[in-house]
């Protein structure tokens, strides 16, 4: 009688520890997300280095996935091409045409180059290592534009080098893993470029709003801009280097000068991450992500 | 242990894999870099609708901690601000499992309006998160665009998991 009773209160209570239990391990995971948030907003070491070894392993993954994908983009560009053979060549022939009086320019003003380089002296910059990579995974949708690619830290890809494709530039490398890198693209919202306006030399900031337009910050007021000018890269703040051409000024309206950057972003298969040694704003180059090495030395 | 008995256990294994798999396959599906112009922009929330799919279904194969790892592998991917999905997708899993009763069971169109409520407040919620977290008003236009996608894909979506579900797990709710 009394074993009875007390299995009964047992079961009792039993069914609402279990609910308690369960709405306990609700509200601890809603906890956490928001615990994670605030630590991913100040950049905690641990979070990013769990992302980064989440990244790692699914990249493998990716990889495998987006080959497919990349057949099928090439499959339809060869179609493509078929059809616009004609329009192409005939294209093709007048600005070949048109850049056959640039190419003997080009030759005359580098016989030019090299003679007074001679005279000074000149020291010439040093070529850039170049690791080649392929973009895997485009991430983020509207919130974050950015890319990952498939070579990382032990291909000698460092955080803040410039990724550069299809003769323009990309992004800059954000993060880094083992075996895969994420490139903040240049049109993300928190991406700042100096750049030159080439035409007239006029500096500015690049500044990506997460439209596919990056809009052109600080330039003098001014500055004369009109669409088609070229903007590249000026190399100010050591981060990048001078003379990467970044796109063409599309539209000019009081105080905001839109650009189209030069790469296709949705054509993005293959990317060169550029390494010129420069150290920049950053600290000097580690095998693993910049973050650790971001912490202030120990004093002597 | 006799081949049967090997059998069925594969079989529940299977069970309480694939539920997970297919969105975790869907949110490698919308990180693949797809050549078209703007698409990234605008790409469907496919992880979602795998969750609210599997939550309505069979909420016994996607417990409520699988469903926030799930979050964390998108969060991780996306490069956004950890938590953010994880967050998102565990109101969802909370609010479905509240909510199924009414769309279990019942017609398509049903299931498709909770999915529309469901999105509308996801993406809205991502939306709102992400920009405070990054410090600015992100893309209004290209979220409403994102939900929009989304809930007309899903159809599709529902059909392709719906055949999964037929061949691999079976239509048994606990």
């Amino acid at each position: 009688m009394a074993a009875r009773g007390w299995n009964r209160s047992i079961a009792g209570l039993a069914v609402p520890l279990r609910v308690w239990a369960q709405r306990f391990a609700f509200l601890a995971l809603v906890a956490l997300a928001f615990a994670l948030m605030l630590l991913s907003k100040a950049e905690s070491v641990a979070v990013e280095r769990a992302r980064l070894a989440i990244v790692d392993a699914f990249v493998p993954i990716l990889d495998v996935m987006s080959r497919p994908v990349q057949s099928a983009g090439e499959a339809v560009d060869a179609v493509d091409g078929l059809f616009l053979t004609y329009a192409d060549n005939t294209r093709l022939r007048h600005e070949n045409a048109e850049l056959a009086k640039w190419v003997d320019l080009a030759r005359q003003l580098e016989l030019e180059n090299a003679t007074l380089r001679a005279q000074l002296s000149h020291v010439p910059d040093n070529p850039p290592k170049l690791v080649s990579a392929r973009v895997v995974a485009d991430t983020g949708g509207a919130f974050f534009q950015s890319v990952l690619v498939n070579a990382g830290g032990r291909d000698f890809v460092r955080r803040g080098q410039a990724v550069v494709a299809q003769g323009g530039l990309v992004g800059r490398v954000a993060a880094v893993g083992e075996r895969s890198a994420r490139v903040l693209l240049l049109t993300d919202i928190n991406s700042r470029i100096p750049v030159i306006v080439l035409s007239t030399g006029d500096r500015a900031v690049l500044a990506g709003d997460n439209t596919r337009q990056p809009k052109l910050l600080y330039l003098p007021s001014t500055a004369p801009v009109s669409p088609g000018d070229r903007i590249v890269t000026s190399g100010d703040g050591g981060l990048f280097p001078r003379g990467l051409v970044v796109g063409s000024v599309v539209e000019a309206t009081d105080g905001r000068v839109s650009v189209e950057p030069l790469v296709d972003f949705a054509r993005l298969d293959q990317a060169l991450v550029l390494d010129y040694g420069l150290d920049g704003v950053l600290p000097p180059p580690e095998r693993m992500p910049a973050r650790e090495t971001l912490a202030p030395a120990p004093a002597k | 242990m006799n081949p049967a008995g090997i059998a069925a256990q594969l079989e529940r294994a299977t069970r309480g894999i694939v539920p997970a798999a297919t969105v975790l396959l869907l949110v490698l599906v919308s990180m693949l870099p797809l050549p078209v112009a703007g698409l990234s922009n605008v790409m469907p929330a496919f992880g979602l609708m795998a969750v609210y799919y599997w939550v309505v279904l069979r909420p016994d194969l996607l417990p409520r901690t699988v469903v926030f790892g799930l979050g964390l592998v998108t969060d991780a991917l996306s490069g956004l601000p950890f938590g953010i999905h994880a967050l998102v997708y565990l109101l969802v899993h909370a609010a479905m499992l509240d909510q199924r009763r009414f769309i279990a069971g019942r017609p398509f169109w049903l299931f498709w309006g909770g999915f529309v409520l469901v999105a509308t407040a996801a993406t809205a919620g991502t939306w709102l998160l992400a920009s405070l977290l990054r410090g600015a008003i992100l893309a209004p236009t290209a979220t409403l665009v994102t939900t929009l996608l989304t809930i007309a894909i899903f159809p599709l979506a529902t059909f392709l998991l719906l055949r999964v579900q037929r061949g691999l797990v079976g239509a048994d709710v606990r």
